[in-house]
């Protein structure tokens, strides 16, 4: 910078220093904070890796001496749950044939319901788009009997639609709410323009609206992968013995043992079914901000 | 002074005239909030009529009604003599051009263009002809394979234009088609649209809030306020005779002079012993003798004296002198503003007049040309 003349404004005050006590602080608070959340993840990955009788000489944050992948075999492949004894990998596979219809169904449904709500405005569409968040408020729990009743009836009580249905059901809320608020940014002039080249409710959906849409169903899909993987209760209660997904699984994997505790196989399975969700945040982080604020913010 | 008989009233006058699209005693109400009441109207075929007015005054709202975007609360709408009232957008035989030009993001230029035929089943043949034919009309030719993201304003709204045009269709509908432009664009885009509509020879409407745009292009204006046509006239009636005061302001810029007053016979007493004789006026009949009135003088219809003039001017001008308060060079000309009965007056002077602020200046308004509205409705006297 050239030397200040009298009328350039000059800058006051003490030249901001790069390293100060409230600074070291603050670093000291984040290494604190970044270390309490990690060193869990950290002891399971190296309990994973060890074998019983290393574990049995304590020592939990110390890098295995012998390091094994058999506790990860063991457990995709062969660890029991309740009376059955073929490891997480059933509950992988149930988790991936409900997530796949789950996710697809609830993110194409939120999307209509999206589009529908925001351009073809039918009577009363305001008090139903109320109710469909009212709905998002209410605690899972509440729904959990009339559901299981209502199922019961329907004769799809424990079946893997009956489950799938149920995910579409309380996904409803949170993508129809996101896509609304997508196609509220979107000028409505364009839905004018192809209704006048006269296209009609689907086509103007298929092949203008979704097009569009890219942004908001990675969100959409990234919300509903890991909410509905991630899913316990409704998973327990209506997919029923046959489709029990991962989570169920692993709880039941780590609840069944007699006799001494596997730490090593029941690490290894919990990671797995952490993976997926894990590998969602990870490759996807900043998608997955943007889906939170635009669920947060907005609406 | 006489009315002046316009090329449009000659032409509604002689031929037997095809009504293109007619309005009748259309409403449209939100709840209990009306837009539009009994509003009726008729357009001829191949005329270009623009709907001008300020912001929710109702002319897009006519407009949506027209195209069948909007949902009518009662009364008929007509196009091509078949009632439509009811019928789709599509089925109505409009193509319509919007402001944000509404093209679909995700179709390069010869699909958006295309987007209606293909839904109407045209076959490929007849597809390729109608979009060659379009674009080499607006000179998208080269533009055919792009994107809407890949253009620029002008650009996207020439596609938008083209996407109308391919449908064949008798009636053009135009919602404030230039207002995202810049002014350069803006202009060469209006000449576009005139040289499209002598050319085509179609049904225009056309929406803006921009009365250059509005004097140009239309072969009549209807002016807008509050959901109700204030006048509907070729421009230069619009111009020379405003139906009202709100009308008379709309129009022309620098805006028309107001200047409070009473009636009185043939005359106007401005106050402050200023009594300006309307002897060249054109009174509408049967003509008023008294009461509150309001005279507009547009800035150009008031001439500067050259100095020791004194008050000689010809008939149907009234001489008066002032101090000048403030000049606003606009290029070729410039704005004086100036008092007459102690009333603000501009006056419209050519830039080159060395004249400045605080200067006494004589002049004389055009009284043949003036205005005159009754000071409580606002209508033309």
């Amino acid at each position: 910078m050239t030397a200040p003349s009298a009328s350039a404004v000059v800058a006051r005050g003490a030249r901001p220093r790069t390293i100060t006590a409230g600074r070291i602080g603050l670093y000291v608070f984040l290494a604190v904070s970044a270390l309490y959340v990690l060193t869990p993840l950290y002891v399971m990955v190296v309990t994973s890796l060890k074998s019983m009788e290393e574990i049995r000489l304590g020592g939990i944050f110390a890098l295995p001496a012998a390091p094994t992948v058999a506790p990860w075999v063991e457990a995709w492949s062969t660890a029991c749950t309740g009376l059955t004894c073929d490891g997480i990998q059933v509950g992988f596979w149930n988790s991936v044939a409900i997530l796949v219809p789950s996710v697809i169904l609830s993110v194409l449904a939120g999307a209509i319901n999206g589009y529908a709500l925001s351009f073809w405005r039918p009577r009363g569409a305001n008090v139903l788009f109320t109710l469909l968040l009212l709905g998002a408020f209410i605690p899972v729990q509440v729904f959990i009997y009339p559901l299981v009743r209502i199922s019961a009836v329907l004769g799809v009580y424990g079946t893997l639609p009956n489950i799938v249905a149920i995910h579409i059901i309380f996904g409803l809320p949170i993508t129809t709410l996101l896509f609304r608020n997508y196609y509220a940014g979107v000028p409505v002039e364009l839905f004018k323009a192809a209704r006048v080249d006269g296209a009609g409710f689907w086509r103007i959906f298929l092949q203008v609206m979704l097009p569009m849409s890219t942004p908001i169903v990675i969100v959409a899909c990234i919300l509903q992968v890991t909410g509905i993987w991630n899913d316990f209760i409704l998973g327990l209660v209506f997919a029923g013995r046959d489709n029990l997904p991962m989570t169920v699984q692993l709880n039941n994997v780590v609840n069944t043992t007699t006799g001494e505790r596997p730490y090593n196989v029941h690490m290894a399975a919990t990671i797995l079914t952490a993976s997926v969700p894990l590998l969602v945040y990870f490759v996807s982080g900043r998608w997955f901000v943007r889906g939170i604020a635009a669920g947060a913010v907005k609406g | 002074m006489h009315a002046t008989i316009s090329a449009a009233d000659l032409r509604l006058a002689q031929a037997p005239v095809e009504t293109s699209v007619s309005v009748r005693d259309l409403k449209i109400a939100y709840g209990a909030l009306t837009v539009l009441d009994s509003l009726s109207l008729d357009v001829a075929k191949g005329e270009f009529l623009v709907l001008l007015g300020p912001s929710g005054c109702g002319k897009s709202t006519l407009l949506n009604a027209v195209a069948g975007l909007m949902d009518i609360t009662d009364g008929e709408v007509w196009i091509s003599g078949r009632n439509v009232t009811w019928a789709e957008p599509k089925d109505r035989g409009i193509g319509m051009v919007f402001q944000s030009y509404a093209l679909y993001p995700r179709m390069t230029v010869a699909e958006n263009m295309s987007f209606g035929l293909r839904i109407a089943r045209l076959s490929k043949a007849e597809i390729a002809e109608r979009v060659d034919r379009a674009a080499k009309l607006l000179h998208l030719t080269p533009l055919l394979n792009r994107r809407p993201a890949e253009l620029s304003g002008g650009q996207r709204q020439r596609v938008a234009i083209g996407r109308a045009l391919v449908r064949n269709v008798d009636v053009f509908l135009f919602d404030e088609p230039l207002s995202n432009l810049d002014a350069q664009l803006r202009a060469e885009l209006r000449i576009e649209i005139k040289k499209l509509h002598q050319s085509l020879g179609n049904t225009m409407i056309y929406v803006t809030h921009d009365q250059i745009e509005a004097m140009t292009l239309a072969d009549r204006i209807a002016v807008m306020k509050g959901g109700v046509v204030q006048q509907l006239a070729p421009p230069q009636e619009i111009y020379n005779r405003p139906a009202n005061r709100f009308v008379a302001g709309f129009i022309g810029s620098p805006a028309m002079t107001f200047l409070n007053g009473a009636l009185k016979g043939r005359a106007v007493d401005l106050g402050a012993g200023v009594t300006v004789p309307l002897d060249g006026y054109a009174f509408a009949e049967p003509a008023r003798a008294s009461g509150p009135a309001v005279l507009g003088v547009r800035p150009e219809h008031v001439a500067l004296l050259p100095a020791g003039a004194g008050g000689a001017v010809a008939q149907g001008r009234f001489a008066a002198t002032g101090t000048v308060r403030m000049i606003e060079p606009t290029g070729a000309d410039m704005t004086l503003w100036t008092e007459i009965a102690g009333q603000p007056l501009t006056i419209r002077a050519p830039a080159d007049l060395s004249i400045r602020v605080g200067d006494a200046i004589g002049f004389a308004l055009d009284l043949t040309r003036a205005s005159l509205f009754d000071a409580d409705t606002g209508a033309r006297l």
